[in-house]
């Protein structure tokens, strides 16, 4: 199929060699799984067992709270041992409210778990629902609730569905593999989601480094001509998801907006895959494959991993350390984020555990910028990083705002070109925070003005029916003696 | 164990380095530095040494100044380029005191005083140059016939001390660059078709036989290094092919309209420093503008520059000024040209698609 070019990009080193040849493999159960009642983008779910509590897995752990939240399930049956705080499988290591659960080695479903015989006869609104239950993000990393997402049928016009197997990340391979072994169930999970959005066509993007996964996909596809599958030129950051669209279909999305503008969803292999299990065979999302991968581990593996495993149950079934990292980095090593330790859960996001040598990384000290506008020419946003940067180091952040901050991916392109190995995106990442800081304050100003004038409307109301009151009694008085209120008597007492 | 100090990503880098750079810029130089030091003898390479020592000692001193740390500047290879650039624009004849006094001004007044490396708005070895130019017409005009090393003719290494450091200069053999044999007689009213069939001959001053300054000599060994630079991709092909092609087209034009007083393009291109300039200079990243139009704007405006003065105005060569001078504009061209951003028109406003209906992918 006819692609189209999209700017800038660079070409990492894509080292999947390390793990793209490991089979699938099951995460034997931890002594004990924390499951975090956030691990999506939105509101975090409320607590739906009791401590001590028996649950069976599947079980209905925490419940989603608003248009934009998700449920969290049980991952194994067991028992629960408390609900607490946990370091939270983020770079800050702050605790977050989590559910700890001691499995009992059974692993048994809830009763009465079953899936649908036909999803294609059921109503878009039913599909979504039923995705919104299982608990179901997006599982490239994004974790938006996909739920959502398959209901912006309701607001957009749209045409087609991308299944996003570009994995433009280095290292990362669990979409190849499972593309390659459960090459049916992502596709019946991407025909459901075409049904639950009301398209007929769904494209399947996969970059050239993954031939086995594309020869899988298009024999799974043959005999379907509303499904093609496309091969992406291996350009980071091809799968991000606006990019994507414009190399399948020639079109930016407007800034700000989203890619159903012009009509197109986006969707990850593994959340294709999750829809089919939830539908299929009812089952919420509670594992999730995990590339386990760098320099540092022993054996690299791709892992089939129930969701609040602590990340070193993890590194020690891989072997452990061959060396000592110096970074250990959830996701890929372009986007990713230092794991705070190695006790933080596995969570609905994580779709890698990268333990990097220093070889890897290559960090070195920042030097001044020469302005070689490498990082002009890497930027697949059309931006200028350099003088980004150079505004937000003066602390300027409107001139960096002016300058297209918000239109910045944060993909790392342009650090990763860095002669002068400047942190382009640590400033970036600062602004962006010291905006979003501004943005709450400013909503807080708001609100106090908003309140403080109400209260004032209040008050001024209450002396105007006083003032109207004593008017009326004044004018009652003129004409005869004034009866008395009970406020009047209480006063004289 | 591992460093959770939290910046920001990407935990990969691709292999390079800003000395990486300077030394492949080098690289690409060598050659053309080599067969110009050997066509030019003892006298060019004492110049040479002296030009880039001036630079390194320049620099450290002015390091050492503002109290910076000394290694990572000076390994980094800029100071370097900049004498070696230097070295290249002068007469290889002149005295040593030219030397040291180019240097310093390239790295103290044009680099240093600044803010150093990446903080100078003009290149600093042609601000050098202009300097030199300006102060010292004599010394930067007297050029030398090529008299290749342990040719008989070539000055001996003894000669060659006297020469550079000005004990024995009387009887030196002076000639005039291309340029300004061809802008002399011009002048003295002859036509072309007179002065240049004795002068010039096209292909083998390609080669480098001319007379001029190192980095006039060999066009050819030039166009190589820059060609081993682009496709080492430390520099993009906007300004050079946007000098050479408004040089050649200017050229052409007015070729046409007079073959008898304006040369032809091949005869910019090969004479004087164009391939040097639009290679080894003009791309100085430093001085240049950032985005790919702003470079064919930056390009095309020192096509244009270099044509008018080498034509028009009072030098036979005109590079050094012409660069100078658009080094002053690349913060305008910078603020005025910049790519558009995704998802965005030229304005700035998000696109719009005038009906979404019709947006069907192509198969």
């Amino acid at each position: 199929m006819k692609l189209f070019n999209i700017r800038g990009g660079v070409h990492p080193e894509d080292r999947k060699h390390l793990a793209a040849d490991q089979a699938i493999e099951d995460l034997p159960l931890a002594p004990l799984l924390h499951v975090a009642l956030q691990q999506h983008i939105g509101n975090a779910a409320t607590p739906a067992v009791r401590r001590g509590q028996q649950v069976a897995k599947g079980e209905l752990l925490g419940t989603g709270q608003g248009p934009i939240s998700a449920p969290v399930h049980a991952p194994t049956s067991g028992r629960i041992m408390g609900i607490g705080s946990f370091p939270a499988h983020h770079v800050s290591g702050l605790s977050v409210r989590t559910i700890t659960l001691q499995p009992d080695g059974k692993d048994q479903w809830l009763e009465g778990i079953e899936g649908v015989p036909d999803p294609f006869a059921l109503d878009p609104d039913e599909i979504a629902a039923r995705v919104a239950a299982a608990g179901i993000v997006g599982m490239g990393g994004a974790t938006f609730p996909s739920a959502v997402k398959l209901n912006l049928r309701k607001k957009y016009r749209l045409h087609t569905l991308v299944i996003n197997g570009a994995e433009c990340e280095p290292y990362l391979t669990c979409d190849d593999r499972l593309m390659r072994e459960h090459t049916a169930q992502v596709l019946d999970g991407a025909r459901i989601m075409a049904h639950a959005l009301g398209v007929t066509q769904i494209i399947i993007a996969i970059e050239n480094n993954k031939p086995q996964a594309q020869a899988a996909m298009t024999g799974a596809a043959a005999d379907s001509p509303a499904v093609r599958v496309a091969g992406l030129p291996m350009r980071y950051p091809m799968g991000s998801e606006k990019h994507l669209v414009q190399t399948l279909t020639g079109r930016e999305t407007p800034a700000r907006g989203l890619t159903a503008d012009i009509g197109v969803v986006v969707h990850n292999p593994a959340t294709a895959f999750a829809v089919h299990q939830a539908l299929r065979l009812g089952w919420p999302l509670v594992s999730r494959l995990v590339t386990v991968s760098g320099g540092a581990i022993t054996r690299p593996r791709n892992l089939r991993v129930p969701l609040g495993t602590p990340v070193q149950q993890l590194i020690d079934y891989c072997g452990g350390f061959r060396e000592e990292p110096t970074r250990l980095i959830s996701g890929g090593p372009m986007m990713g984020n230092p794991l705070p330790g190695t006790r933080v859960p596995i969570v609905k996001g994580s779709n890698g555990v990268l333990a990097l040598t220093a070889e890897e990384v290559n960090a070195q000290a920042a030097a001044p910028c020469i302005r070689c506008a490498n990082c002009v020419a890497a930027c697949p946003c059309g931006l200028l990083p350099l003088q980004m940067a150079a505004h937000a180091r003066a602390g300027d952040l409107d001139g960096t705002v002016r300058l297209g901050l918000m239109d910045c991916i944060g993909c790392g392109s342009c650090s990763y070109v860095c002669p002068a190995h400047i942190p382009l995106v640590q400033f970036f990442n600062y602004a962006k925070g010291e905006m979003a800081a501004r943005g709450r304050a400013k909503q807080k100003q708001a609100e106090t003005k908003r309140l403080i004038e109400q209260r004032t409307a209040r008050i001024e109301a209450i002396q105007q029916a006083k003032r109207e009151a004593m008017a009326a009694r004044k004018r009652e008085s003129a004409g005869k003696p004034p009866a008395q209120t009970p406020a009047d008597r209480r006063a004289e007492a | 164990m591992y460093s959770d100090t939290p910046i920001a990503g990407p935990y990969a880098h691709e292999r390079t380095s800003v000395s990486r750079i300077m030394v492949l810029v080098v690289l690409a130089l060598l050659p053309a530095t080599l067969f110009s030091l050997w066509q030019f003898g003892w006298p060019a390479i004492f110049l040479f040494l002296i030009t880039v020592g001036t630079c390194l000692v320049a620099e450290a001193a002015c390091l050492r100044a503002a109290e910076k740390p000394l290694r990572p500047s000076l390994l980094d290879g800029s100071a370097l380029l900049t004498g070696w650039l230097l070295a290249m624009s002068l007469p290889p004849w002149a005295p040593w005191w030219i030397g040291v006094l180019g240097g310093l001004i390239a790295i103290v007044v044009a680099k240093q005083v600044f803010g150093g490396i990446g903080q100078n708005l003009f290149n600093p070895a042609m601000v050098a140059r202009v300097a030199l130019l300006i102060s010292f017409p004599a010394e930067l005009t007297r050029y030398v016939a090529p008299a290749p090393l342990f040719s008989p003719q070539a000055p001996g290494f003894g000669e060659g001390l006297a020469i550079t450091f000005g004990l024995d200069g009387s009887d030196m053999v002076t000639g005039a660059t291309l340029l300004g044999q061809v802008r002399t007689e011009l002048g003295q009213g002859h036509p072309l078709p007179d002065i240049l069939p004795g002068i010039y001959q096209p292909w083998s001053d390609a080669v480098g036989t001319l007379a001029g300054s190192m980095g006039e000599t060999s066009a050819l060994l030039l166009l190589l290094g820059g060609l081993f630079l682009l496709s080492q991709r430390v520099i993009t092909w906007h300004i050079p092919v946007a000098t050479i092609a408004t040089l050649a087209l200017a050229a052409t034009l007015m070729n046409l309209y007079d073959p008898a007083h304006y040369p032809d393009a091949l005869y910019h291109l090969v004479g004087g420093a164009t391939l040097l300039a639009a290679f080894f200079i003009a791309t100085d990243p430093v001085t240049s503008p950032i985005s790919p139009r702003g470079q064919l704007i930056f390009g095309a405006g020192l096509g244009v520059l270099i044509y008018s003065i080498r034509t028009w105005a009072g030098y036979p060569e005109g590079v050094a000024f012409a660069i100078v001078l658009m080094n002053t504009c690349t913060p305008l061209i910078d603020h005025y040209v910049r790519p558009r951003i995704y998802g965005r028109d030229r304005k700035g406003a998000p696109i719009e698609y005038a009906d979404d209906a019709d947006a069907e992918v192509t198969r």
